[in-house]
């Protein structure tokens, strides 16, 4: 049986990498007694594979894995058993069945939105002069940023992947609180198709502000993963049914 | 929880993942609802100090007291110690991430000798005076532990006090007196007498050293009558109700131990005499087997590792092995849990259990051969036989293994071109053996033998400490002389030789066996900017010679002499447990090439005896 785990990673935890998460998640399922499938062969390993990779330095209140198991009890109870072994910043936020012909998260994710507010360490605030800037953002034509790959570096076009940028106000839980914050919402193609970084677009906007880009002045928090068409976009987590 | 670091530089250092702590099973308790706060440190990067058991040993045990809070702390890797220095940021512990002065002690557990420069990192990006004599009551304790410490003269100038042995005895005391301490006027220097006063605690600043003229030491006194003049090393008796981490922290980064540690012996009866390990944790003491079944089931659910391995200096001689790892492969097929092996004397039980763990396409078999000669085995007191040897990789290869690794040491006491020669020649012998166990129509591929050699250094607490090392370029000589030797082998294709680099060999020599008059030259080595000298990409030998000439230290007089059977050495004041009269008859048997039975066989009265436990006293229960 093929289940979909929306699992959200907050606070500290956005300094630890992909790998170790898919790490963390194979030791934190032995812990919780799922009862995982694994590949054949001499060495064994759990059949889960993970949708968008996350970047270091980011949180997500919208990040996925599929996993292959052998049986199963209801959602409530996986996720419960799971959120038990949890660290502080990791939690599983919803499960559901996925049909056995469906795609794996990794192929179908198409877009992901994200919210993007100042860090607290940062010394000059320029948030409201980028939001100032979006309107202006969204009547260009084209929006060139640098695209780096193994073998070049090339100009490309990002503005028809920008789906939807607005200023936006949402509450972030840190540190044991909660706080509102005022900032940027963004929704970007994202996946292996095409890919926009946040941090390209917010280059984009301090460009037209004319103020200098410093990445480490700004928190980007991944709200949800998303696929299918720009028209029709869904959560990830709707590709399954609840059981 | 707020971190120490800025987000500007964990994004810009390598794995900021190794100083943001919050790992699955870390302890989290208030430091403001204690009364003790301790910090521990492994001297060198988070992912070697996280795989070290010793630590997660001593952070469960302190962690079990209400009134203590252990933290721990490990060396930061070069870029951030750059960064460090640059933005003036205190070094800070993983758990709460506050600065390490703001602690009552700082325990730091000293591995090996090349981690010396580590040390003085971490207390000096900790803004704790380096020298322990310049430090007021408002800075933490400073205390090592760990192996090392049976001769910790050379860093005795950095430390308030060493625990000497096993931390499960004596830690109680000593924090209680902790407490009384802060809480009243005492000074650091009644405290530290006081200390002195605790079993196993060595406060080095209350001995005073004397000096012959040739350099050697006249003596090693206390400075007060109430001081004792030896310091017991530490050993658990009650080693079946000794406590263990059953939940132990488990990192995000992968670890090089990345599984489950199960301790299953401590000491080892074989006695080579090369080996200081077998020598300072005698007696040999074996856990119950049943309670390790029950300890490994627990830890695999607490942690969720894959895998688990057996931790021992010769797993071979724990006596219920058979029961116990049959228990771990049956956990293989239920649970998936994976059993790495320990190196295990090569038979046809080891043979069938690795068979059922391992792809034999893929693993190789171990032998711990040291020497290349019946003569020079028996001169290390290294038990195994070349028709062992033979006899083992003959048997693996009908089991369908194709790849053996001998390891040697070159330079041992008494040690001729002929001994050499002999490592070559076994290599030779055992691929021999290969060709005539296997037909050629079951050959697939060709036979391996990868000999590889480290330098001897000889340690303290060990028949060899009166030994005299050889000088780097002879290692040098040797290793390219055995290299050849290799080279004139009929199936030289089949054989491969490595060896380690000599001048750290030399540098080990020097510190295993220094006394207080080193401390200078550690000192000045670290501020010409050596830490990480364990790791090749960071040593620098020449910063070691320089600091040595600057403070007229002869490195020849810790390495090369042969020392008088009556020399007081600078550790002779630490006990032991093992006689330096037990050890000087080592030291004239080995050079007549005699061997001595292990443990079981018959007891030599090495003088482990007084603990009162382990192997002493098997025959008796």
């Amino acid at each position: 049986m093929k289940l979909r785990i929306k699992y959200e990673k907050t606070g500290v935890l956005r300094f630890i990498g992909h790998l170790d998460v898919m790490r963390y998640f194979q030791k934190a399922i032995r812990r919780a007694k799922l009862d995982v499938a694994y590949s054949k062969g001499f060495s064994p390993h759990q059949i889960i594979s993970f949708a968008a990779p996350m970047p270091l330095g980011m949180t997500s209140s919208g990040e996925y894995f599929d996993g292959e198991f052998v049986s199963v009890t209801t959602a409530e109870d996986m996720k419960n058993r799971l959120n038990d072994t949890m660290a502080d910043g990791i939690k599983v936020l919803d499960i559901t069945m996925l049909p056995e012909n469906a795609k794996n998260s990794m192929s179908v994710v198409s877009a992901s939105d994200y919210f993007i507010y100042t860090n607290e360490e940062c010394e000059n605030d320029y948030m409201e002069r980028l939001i100032s800037k979006i309107d202006e953002l969204k009547c260009l034509e084209h929006v060139e940023v640098l695209k780096k790959t193994k073998t070049k570096e090339e100009m490309s076009d990002i503005k028809p992947y920008i789906y939807e940028i607005k200023k936006f106000n949402y509450t972030i839980a840190e540190n044991g609180v909660n706080e509102s914050k005022s900032g940027i919402y963004m929704l970007l193609a994202s996946g292996s198709r095409m890919n926009v970084k946040p941090e390209s677009v917010l280059g984009a906007l301090a460009g037209l502000s004319g103020v200098e880009y410093n990445p480490y002045d700004y928190r980007v928090h991944r709200l949800e993963t998303y696929m299918g068409e720009r028209d029709c976009l869904e959560p990830l987590l709707r590709a399954g049914a609840i059981f | 929880m707020s971190l120490a670091l800025k987000e500007r530089i964990l994004m810009n250092i390598e794995k900021p993942a190794r100083y943001i702590g919050n790992e699955v099973n870390m302890v989290k308790k208030n430091p403001c609802d204690v009364d003790v706060r301790i910090a521990m440190c492994f001297p060198d990067v988070y992912e070697i100090g996280m795989s070290y058991l010793g630590i997660q040993i001593i952070y469960d045990m302190f962690n079990r007291r209400e009134d203590t809070y252990c933290e721990r702390v490990y060396s930061p890797w070069p870029d951030l110690d750059k960064v460090m220095r640059e933005e003036d940021i205190p070094l800070f512990s993983l758990e709460t991430q506050s600065p390490i002065s703001d602690f009552d002690m700082l325990g730091i557990t000293i591995q090996y000798e090349m981690c010396y420069t580590n040390i003085l990192q971490v207390i000096d990006l900790s803004k704790i005076p380096v020298f322990a004599r310049d430090r007021k009551k408002s800075d933490p304790l400073v205390i090592g532990g760990g192996p090392c410490t049976v001769n910790p003269e050379p860093i005795a100038d950095f430390f308030d006090m060493f625990y000497i042995g096993e931390a499960e005895t004596s830690y109680d005391e000593l924090i209680d007196l902790i407490k009384v301490y802060k809480k009243s006027d005492m000074t650091r220097a009644e405290f530290l007498r006081k200390a002195s006063h605790i079993s196993g605690i060595y406060v080095p600043s209350l001995y005073d050293v004397v000096y012959n003229d040739d350099m050697t030491i006249k003596s090693v006194l206390p400075l007060y009558d109430d001081v004792p003049a030896k310091v017991k090393r530490q050993v658990v008796t009650d080693f079946k109700h000794v406590t263990y981490p059953m939940k132990p922290v488990v990192p995000y980064l992968q670890a090089t131990q990345d599984r489950v540690c199960l301790e299953i012996m401590r000491g080892c009866i074989r006695g080579c005499r090369f080996c200081q390990a077998g020598m300072i944790y005698r007696p040999t003491r074996q856990k119950d087997v049943g309670m390790l079944k029950e300890y490994a089931r627990q830890m695999l659910d607490g942690t969720g590792y894959e895998e688990i391995s057996l931790s021992s200096l010769s797993s071979s001689d724990y006596m219920y092995l058979d029961e116990l790892l049959n228990y771990l492969i049956s956990l293989k097929e239920t649970d998936h849990v994976n059993v790495s092996l320990p190196s295990l004397r090569i038979d046809a039980f080891s043979l069938d259990v690795m068979s059922k763990v391992q792809d034999i396409k893929k693993s190789s078999l171990t032998f711990a051969a040291e020497a290349g000669s019946q003569r020079l085995r028996d001169v290390i007191n290294k038990g195994i036989t070349e028709e062992d040897i033979l006899n083992g990789s003959r048997q693996a290869f009908m089991g369908g293994w194709d790849k053996v690794k001998l390891y040697f040491m070159m330079g041992l006491p008494t040690e001729q071109d002929g001994d050499l020669l002999g490592i070559a020649e076994l290599a030779e012998k055992i691929s021999e053996e290969y060709f005539d166990a296997v037909p050629k129509e079951k050959r697939n591929g060709r036979v391996m033998v990868n000999a590889s050699s480290s330098f001897f250094v000889p340690k303290p607490f060990t028949p060899f400490q009166w030994a005299p090392m050889i000088s780097g370029e002879e290692y040098t000589r040797r290793a390219y002389f055995v290299k050849d030797s290799f080279m004139a082998q009929k199936n030289k294709k089949s054989l491969k030789f490595t060896y380690h680099d000599a001048g750290i060999s030399v540098l080990e020599g020097v510190l295993a066996r220094g006394d207080r008059r080193l401390c200078k030259s550690i000192y000045d080595t670290y501020k010409k900017g050596a830490i990480f000298d364990a790791w090749t990409e960071f040593f620098d030998m020449d910063r070691y010679i320089d600091s040595f000439k600057e403070n007229n230290i002869d490195m020849d007089f810790y390495t090369a002499r042969t020392r008088n059977d009556d020399e007081i050495f600078p550790w002779d004041h630490i006990d032991a447990g093992v006689s330096k009269a037990f050890l000087l008859k080592e030291w004239k048997r080995a050079k007549e090439g005699t061997v001595t039975p292990n443990c079981r066989m018959k007891c030599q009265g090495c003088g482990s005896a007084v603990y009162g436990g382990g192997v002493c006293f098997e025959a008796e229960n």
